[in-house]
């Protein structure tokens, strides 16, 4: 077997692959353990999933990305009758009368790592090692496929009921935002989409790579460190490379609702080696921006992560609340997120930090 | 007023006798295997400590682990059907698809898929079709199966077609026990669910149980009420438990917590609860306990319940104490009930949290000679440790910057007398039975928790909508309607949704209507 016949998910795979996910997710993207369950009940009925390098297709192969759209309060109440994405592909490839050779993941962050996982095992195709962010962002054009040009239409949108709608013609990607978000809600809060069919030689060029093996390993360190009775938060920073930016308790949590978004604020009293500082993050569903000491040291794109101090359990923003021990840890963007292009979709300004400059964190862990 | 709150503990089951706010007796009794003969045998002590008779007390309330344990081990539970109103939503995930396989096969495992259910903002999402769920039922009663959970998408905004369903079930199996999941679960539907099969399994044993009581207390001459506490520190009489046993899973927690609170007068505070072998810590708002906001499991199952947010260290008054590099090591293996024989002081032979607090002169308590010619190097790394622990647990636990007293309750509390943290210390009177005092004193409560489509109405309606259901749903669980107030409001904005819908979760409660 080369690298480019990829690797086949095991059932035991998917619990570390929902808890990385989740980390992925950097505060936001719901909750992955429905999904989880759903692979499961799948798998357990006979199906199975191989996971490809970007790199196996050929260059004229059809790609197809589903994510599910809405809130997650809702998912976790009326979950998914199962197809809801399906449809929606198979209604592109009817509509097109192209068949599909691989599903990828618009966000490895959060519920919408499982959803391409769940289609590539109802359909019998394989799933990409990519998606389209690296973490999880709330609106349907904030994936690097839309950022590179993927086309807006036709995309199609379906609920439990069976009801699709096909986007047949729509002038750019924020008009599909606004079209399949404003669906979502008549259908009830939760709907799965699929976008128009992408080229595997353009997705090979502007996916990011490998997040399904990164939230795999994440989750699985999370795992074993917890096992060995470890310290999950040194064990996640050295698996990843990411950097430990903050320790500290919540003492504030502020939440409003703007436009069908969650925006708020956290602040954590430093403990440790930031006793006597102050942290603040900016949270939009996801973590956006933290501050310490007043100055901005992470911002959108690159990604906040908050975890639990004792266990490593990554923590949603929804369940952000007073007297919670955190690390914050960051992890650079992938480098297509932090291109001028990127920039107009994903930047801070994009988030209502039009003040922010976006500064880079560094790649890698910082050594002497 | 003569009321007895008894406490059903891991080890100990604890009884109080109050006569009004006055704690008139508090003592220990070995918790049995069948729980009920150590109740009994903790109520015949605590009534003789008292010198009266059990004709003299009018209320008791007791806190049991009869239902958890039935969980726990998996026994006697009934065969149980779980009917789910929600087509065509939800199908990918049937009902009890996260249980672990012993528990689902004790049960049975069946379960049916039915139309109805709501969307987020009330609409249906398929009408109730009444002619498909009679024919379940019938599909039931060949089955033979005496126990219905019927939960419905969205219940906690609307209740409606689990009502329904609720009456056609009724008809169609007159001798079936029914449960209803918006009579006890909050949002999410696979806990929701889960927590009304397990309280439909444990109806057969709940009948049997709530008699058992009944037969047991009418036996040592008691002819009041009784009550059992609910994990949320409020009480159930004896027809609501034995309709909602599940309720009572981890009530243990939250009434030592209750008790720390009344025994100290401190409302808001951090409350550690130290036993033999683990030390429970959590805060105190407004008198309860601060709820977890996770789901949390039981038996191996996920729930959403009214769980107070506790967490255990293996901190207690019999903690293994053992000297090492850098530092003692206290916990987390134990001596546990053993520590009156076994601990140095007692005239055993190991070395416990309590043997060094004792030889560091902090209590007096055994044979302080017997610990005379311990190491002082060792005494003081293991004060330290010991010293440490607490500090970080309630560090942990604190909700506010605001420099909260803590109370320290439980038999193992022995071994602190000294400020941790810097804040204040409350060691109250008759600290060592605080949980049995908490379930004497626990009230009636009512919840409400559902989505509110903000197009509608305002914030502010939509807040006083829940609290007036709230207020509501506390007096028809038996408080006096003058005595509730509103201890919890919380409103969560539905993430990812244009259109302003919001999640409102309001608590009321109120003193016992006696």
């Amino acid at each position: 077997m080369s690298d480019r016949d990829g690797f086949l998910l095991r059932e035991e795979d998917l619990l570390p692959l929902s808890l990385g996910a989740a980390v992925l997710g950097t505060g936001g993207g719901g909750n992955p353990y429905i999904g989880m369950l759903r692979v499961r009940e799948l798998m357990r009925k006979g199906a199975t999933v191989r996971v490809l390098p970007l790199d196996a297709l050929p260059d004229d192969a059809l790609v197809s990305e589903v994510g599910g759209i809405g809130a997650p309060l809702v998912g976790i109440e009326k979950f998914e009758q199962g197809e809801e994405c399906l449809r929606a592909m198979r209604a592109l490839e009817d509509l097109t009368g192209n068949r599909f050779s691989a599903m990828i993941s618009a966000e490895i962050g959060g519920a919408n790592s499982m959803e391409p996982i769940i289609t590539a095992a109802q359909a019998g195709l394989p799933v990409l090692d990519g998606d389209g962010m690296g973490r999880a962002f709330p609106e349907v054009q904030m994936t690097t496929f839309f950022i590179y040009g993927a086309a807006p239409s036709p995309a199609a949108i379906s609920d439990e009921k069976k009801n699709v709608i096909i986007f047949r013609d729509v002038q750019d990607m924020y008009w599909l935002e606004r079209f399949a978000r404003d669906a979502a809600v008549a259908m009830g809060g939760a709907a799965g989409l699929a976008i128009a069919p992408m080229r595997a030689d353009f997705v090979r060029r502007v996916a990011v790579p490998d997040t399904v093996t990164q939230a795999l390993n994440i989750g699985r360190t999370i795992l074993d460190a917890r096992h060995r009775r470890q310290n999950v938060v040194d064990r996640v920073i050295a698996a990843t490379g990411a950097t430990l930016f903050f320790t500290g308790k919540l003492t504030d949590v502020r939440r409003e609702l703007k436009g069908g978004f969650v925006r708020g604020e956290a602040r954590i009293e430093g403990l440790g080696d930031w006793a006597g500082s102050e942290a603040r993050i900016a949270i939009q569903n996801e973590n956006l921006v933290l501050w310490v000491d007043g100055k901005p040291v992470i911002m959108v794109p690159d990604l906040i992560m908050n975890l639990e101090l004792e266990t490593g359990e990554p923590i949603t923003t929804e369940v952000l609340r007073y007297g919670q021990r955190v690390a914050v840890i960051g992890m650079p963007a992938h480098d297509l997120m932090k291109t001028p292009e990127a920039m107009a979709v994903v930047g801070p300004e994009c988030f209502g930090y039009p003040e922010l400059t976006f500064t880079p964190l560094a790649h890698g862990p910082v050594t002497a | 007023m003569i009321r007895i709150g008894i406490d059903v503990g891991g080890t100990n089951t604890d009884a109080v006798l109050m006569d009004g706010p006055r704690v008139v007796a508090g003592v220990k009794a070995p918790t049995s295997g069948d729980v009920m003969t150590g109740v009994i045998e903790a109520l015949k002590k605590v009534l003789s400590e008292a010198g009266m008779s059990a004709s003299q007390a009018d209320v008791m309330m007791i806190g049991t682990t009869h239902f958890t344990n039935a969980v726990v081990q998996r026994r006697r539970l009934a065969q149980t059907a779980c009917v789910r109103l929600c087509l065509p939503a939800t199908a990918s995930l049937p009902p009890m698809v996260d249980w672990p396989a012993d528990l689902r096969e004790v049960i049975g495992g069946h379960w049916w898929l039915a139309h109805g259910g709501n969307e987020f903002d009330g609409r249906k999402i398929s009408p109730l079709d009444p002619e498909e769920l009679r024919r379940i039922a019938g599909e039931i009663r060949e089955k033979g199966i005496g126990s219905v959970a019927i939960s419905s998408v969205f219940s906690p905004v609307s209740s409606e077609m689990e009502q329904e369903a609720g009456e056609i079930f009724a008809r169609e199996l007159p001798d079936a026990h029914i449960t209803l999941s918006s009579d006890i679960g909050r949002i999410g539907l696979l806990e929701r669910e889960n927590a009304a099969i397990m309280n439909a399994c444990l109806r057969d044993l709940s009948r049997e149980v709530v008699e058992a009581f009944r037969h047991a207390l009418a036996g040592v001459g008691f002819a009041g009420r009784f009550f059992l506490t609910q994990n949320d520190g409020t009480l159930m009489d004896a027809a609501f438990a034995e309709r909602f046993p599940v309720l009572t899973f981890a009530s243990g927690p939250t009434n030592s917590m209750r008790g720390a609170a009344f025994l100290s007068g401190v409302e808001d505070a951090i409350v550690v609860d130290i036993g033999g072998t683990t030390a429970d810590v959590g805060s105190l708002q407004k008198g309860f306990p601060r709820q977890a906001t996770v789901a949390v499991e039981v038996g191996g199952v996920r729930t959403n319940f009214r769980m107070p947010d506790v967490f255990s260290i293996g901190l207690g008054g019999g903690s293994h104490v053992i000297d090492g590099e850098g530092g003692a090591k206290v916990g987390p293996t134990s001596v546990g009930y053993d520590i009156v024989t076994q601990a140095l002081v007692f005239g055993g032979d190991v070395l416990t949290a309590t043997d060094v607090v004792v030889a560091d002169g902090g209590l007096s308590l055994g044979d302080p000679a017997r610990v005379a010619d311990l190491d002082k190097g060792l005494v003081r790394r293991a004060r330290d440790r010991i010293a440490e622990m607490l500090e970080d647990a309630v560090e942990r636990a604190r909700i506010s910057p605001d420099p909260l007293p803590v109370i320290v309750v439980g038999g193992g509390s022995v071994i602190v007398e000294k400020p941790i943290a810097g804040l204040e210390l409350i060691k109250p009177d008759h600290f060592p039975v605080a949980n049995a005092v908490g379930a004497a004193i626990a009230q009636v409560s009512g919840e409400v928790d559902r989505v509110y489509s903000l197009s509608e109405m305002s914030r502010d309606e939509a807040l006083a909508d829940a609290k007036t259901q709230a207020t509501d749903a506390a007096v028809s669980a038996g408080a006096r309607r003058e005595s509730v107030e509103i201890v919890d409001v919380e409103d969560v904005p539905l993430a990812y949704l244009p259109g302003n819908a919001t999640r409102v979760r309001v608590k009321a409660v109120g003193e016992l209507n006696v």
